[in-house]
């Protein structure tokens, strides 16, 4: 466990992806089996444990520790399982030891139900403090390290002398501690041969669009699409194996069994997964909060499948039967795509129509004004573009919706979690409303993001030199018709609300520009935000 | 006399009223009684400074010979009147002539203990118990989550990146005063005696190490201009923190940015700097130190200061010993 907590944390500061890749190599090569082969599963995401709820973890520290104080240290520290492994004290008598990762996910693994609660509270014992954070990481699923699957392989591949693309294509058939991997990999074992084909290809990104991107492009040379809020995913009917893959490769069959069955066709499609009616069927397509109650499931129940029935939007064609036509350019394969949608399950496929426009101003209206309220923008693909793996610049662009923007006043701070918990980052905002004594700042939302690092500075220091009171950990700023500090939010819709005093809530509010140059009394009022309410950007 | 009227904070820093003088002053004073060279608690402008003979002698490597209008030395152990109050200096651990600060009047006695730790550090003395009525403690790392690691653990993972990417410049950012020589006398400690190169900041207070008798090795000079970039390669360079953000740390092979300092235990921390390869070797106590160091003196009450206040005066309490935050301004509890 020693060996994998180090590898975690040096993972995580290490910019380089050749200095990632030697300290994976290097851990592969001196870590013996079950552990590496684990480590490789949690790293590539593939690993699937017994998960330890965050709550579990924070009563076994209260067993020991009072309350206040592991509020003042978790409000520092900004996460739990840093927390918790950081201020973890086992009792004297026991000496820290060196578990290995394979011994642990095991353990794991067969814990019961009722026994979860005291094998975490033995292992928090027995491991010291870096191995503690590794093993609650991994317990709570909360690993996150900065290195994707692909670069896991990269490193198999250094390690073996191997070529990535043998690799990618075993990859899906092979499962943790992937025994027959390591030895094929380290020479003792002949390539490991699969029960079933593999059939996953990466998918093809956009970039967004952004300032100028799009001057002196022809918009004869691409299509627009809408782009869909739902989740993309790979459908895949090779050599008599259905596969539903979501866009990083992980399978999601099983929590989608009505799409698998209705495939009657042989190749491998793009699109995004969504819910509710297809057009062909001339119902309501569902948002993605109905989406969202079919997500992270492994399987599925009747009533489920009824009210949230699941469908394909097909986006691109990478394989047509047998025959791999990602070189093709797109409108070829999107033909094919169309004929094999027409031919499809009118309830589980539709094809995702085109949106004709002759100029981008003109594409631009439409974006921001879409049919759909499950349309998140436009996509823009050049029409002789072929299917490439990655996320290139040029060929496929994103052009999101508008958010909405109102100028605000900041009226509260607090200071964040984590590598900000010197900086007061978390910003209360208000615009002005009618009140008894005459106008008055109502707050209206919170936003702790959006600004850059430089900005951040400026903020944290008008707070620190404007504060009128305190509450706690909160600080009340100056905030007067001609004095106080005046921002830019921007945010992606707003609705009404009982639960704030100001009767509007924001949906995902940021902060998009400092306005130094602004009075607080130039800011918006409430009637402005109301007005927008039900509008959409 | 009751402890609150002997020392208590004033705009200037710590006062003593009976004895007319400041512990630690954050502006300048006509009596300044300092218990470290770092430069939060050694300022320059002092009428009069009594200090250990190694923190006057930092003081005027930092300062220069005219950081103050005249010095007297504190000895150890020795008991100084000043107008009636009685003042004795201890060993803190912290740095090179580190000390607390006994000060006692009719009947009372308040030990200042200025920045300390328990651990032992081949670079000064260690920290010795004084009993006393009120101790201040400093609280730097005064919350639960702080355990340190042992720092021959942490060398040892730096000795380990050598191996593992010997093409790239190990540089790592360290206090110029204790941090760097700690390290340094660390890595020898482990058996490590290839030449360690460092920062110009570093070479006076290093020199005056070793004149102290503090056996440092081969150390060289990073900053001489033309210092071929691959000599560099798979070497310790050692540099002041601030001079990672200059022009100075792009001079190496490949750079791999390392940070000595109790914060980098914290992740996000160490992220935000940018560090690589964070070593958490700290002069402060940790948590545990902290608790255990109010355990044995067992004084009557207990001050704390610079740092987590809160947390600390919570475990006071909780063990049933009266406890309240100093609150001082001016000491950079970042600086470490």
């Amino acid at each position: 466990m020693r060996a994998f907590a180090e590898l975690l944390g040096r993972l995580v500061l290490t910019p380089q992806r050749t200095a990632k890749i030697r300290l994976l190599v290097d851990y592969f090569r001196t870590t013996p089996d079950p552990s590496r082969g684990y480590a490789l599963a949690a790293i590539a995401g593939t690993l699937s444990l017994n998960t330890v709820k965050p709550a579990l973890i924070r009563d076994l520290l209260l067993e020991r520790m009072d309350e206040v104080l592991f509020h003042y240290s978790y409000d520092y520290v900004g996460d739990l399982a840093e927390t918790v492994s950081l201020a973890w004290e086992p009792p004297r008598e026991v000496a820290p030891a060196d578990i290995p990762l394979g011994e642990v996910v095991e353990k794991l693994q067969r814990a019961g139900r009722s026994e979860v609660r005291s094998l975490v509270r033995e292992m928090l014992d027995r491991l010291d403090s870096s191995g503690r954070f590794a093993f609650l990481k991994l317990a709570t699923g909360g690993l996150r390290i900065g290195v994707s699957a692909r670069l896991a392989k990269q490193a198999l591949a250094e390690m073996g002398g191997k070529d990535i693309g043998e690799i990618e294509r075993l990859w899906h058939g092979l499962s943790p501690p992937y025994l027959p991997l390591f030895l094929w990999l380290t020479g003792e074992g002949e390539m490991p041969v699969l029960k079933t084909p593999a059939v996953f290809h990466p998918v093809m990104l956009a970039t967004p669009v952004e300032q100028n991107d799009l001057q002196g492009l022809d918009p004869a040379d691409f299509a627009a699409e809408w782009k869909w809020d739902g989740i993309r995913v790979q459908l895949a009917n090779v050599g008599g194996f259905r596969r539903l893959y979501s866009r990083s490769g992980d399978e999601i069959s099983s929590a989608f069994p009505e799409i698998l069955e209705a495939v009657d066709f042989a190749g491998v499609i793009d699109g995004e997964l969504l819910v509710g009616g297809t057009m062909r069927t001339d119902r309501a397509t569902g948002s993605f909060a109905d989406l969202q109650q079919r997500l992270n499931r492994k399987t599925v129940n009747r009533k489920l499948l009824a009210d949230y029935p699941a469908f394909i939007r097909g986006y691109d064609m990478l394989f047509w039967g047998e025959r791999d036509i990602r070189p093709e350019p797109f409108h070829i394969r999107r033909k094919a795509l169309a004929d094999l949608i027409d031919a499809a399950s009118p309830e589980h496929f539709d094809l995702s129509p085109l949106v004709p426009f002759s100029s981008w101003e003109e594409l631009d209206r439409l974006r921001s004004d879409p049919p759909d309220p499950v349309i998140e923008g436009v996509m823009l693909k050049r029409l002789d573009s072929p299917y490439l793996s990655g996320r290139m610049k040029g060929p496929w662009f994103k052009w999101k919706r508008a958010p909405f923007n109102i100028d605000a006043v900041l009226m509260y701070a607090q200071r964040g979690h984590g590598k900000r918990s010197s900086y007061y980052s978390d910003f209360t905002f208000g615009v002005w409303a009618e009140g008894e004594g005459g106008a008055m700042l109502v707050p209206v939302g919170k936003a702790y993001f959006g600004f850059t690092d430089a900005e951040l500075e400026i903020l944290d220091r008008f707070v620190r030199d404007n504060t009128v009171e305190r509450f706690g950990p909160v600080r009340a700023v100056r905030a007067e018709p001609d004095a106080g500090f005046v921002v830019e939010v921007a945010f992606e819709g707003i609705n009404r609300s009982t639960r704030h005093k100001s009767g509007v809530a924001m949906r995902f509010p940021r902060i998009a520009r400092l306005r130094p140059d602004k009075l607080p009394r130039e800011a918006d009022r409430l009637e402005t935000l109301e007005a927008m309410i039900g509008a959409r950007a | 006399m009751k402890p609150e009227t002997l020392l208590y904070p004033a705009p200037k820093g710590l006062y003593c009223q009976t004895g007319d003088f400041y512990i630690d002053p954050v502006q300048p004073v006509e009596r300044a009684l300092i218990t470290h060279g770092h430069s939060d608690h050694a300022r320059a402008g002092h009428a009069h400074v009594l200090a250990t003979r190694e923190t006057l002698d930092i003081m005027a490597i930092r300062y220069g010979d005219g950081f103050c209008g005249t010095s007297e030395v504190a000895r150890l152990g020795e008991t100084i009147a000043i107008n009636g109050v009685r003042v004795t200096f201890h060993p803190a651990g912290h740095v090179l002539g580190s000390a607390q600060i006994s000060v006692e009047a009719e009947g009372a006695r308040i030990v200042v203990s200025g920045d300390y730790k328990r651990r032992p550090d081949p670079t000064c003395l260690g920290f010795e118990p004084v009993p006393c009525d009120v101790f201040i403690t400093e609280a730097t790392f005064g919350l639960p989550v702080f355990h340190h690691p042992d720092d021959a653990a942490e060398v040892q993972r730096l000795l380990m990146s050598l191996r593992q990417f010997p093409e790239r410049a190990h540089v790592v950012g360290a206090y110029a005063l204790g941090k760097a020589q700690r390290l340094i006398a660390l890595l020898r400690q482990q058996g490590y005696f290839e030449p360690i190169h460092i920062h110009g900041a570093l070479a006076k207070l290093c020199d005056y190490y070793r004149s102290a008798g503090i056996d440092l090795g081969d150390l060289r000079h990073a900053t001489i201009e033309g210092a071929g970039r691959q000599d560099l390669a798979g070497a310790i360079v050692i540099g002041p923190p601030s001079a990672f953000a200059e022009r100075w740390a792009r001079r190496f092979a490949e750079p791999l940015a390392i940070f000595a300092s109790g914060w980098m235990l914290i992740r996000q921390r160490a992220k935000q700097r940018g560090v690589e390869l964070p070593l958490v070797i700290s002069d402060h106590c940790d948590w545990a130190e902290l608790t255990e160091t109010i355990r044995e003196i067992a004084p009557g009450e207990v001050w704390v200061t610079h740092g987590r206040e809160e947390a600390l005066v919570r475990w006071c309490q909780l063990q049933g010993i009266p406890a309240r935050p100093l609150h001082l301004v001016g000491y950079d509890d970042e600086g470490e």
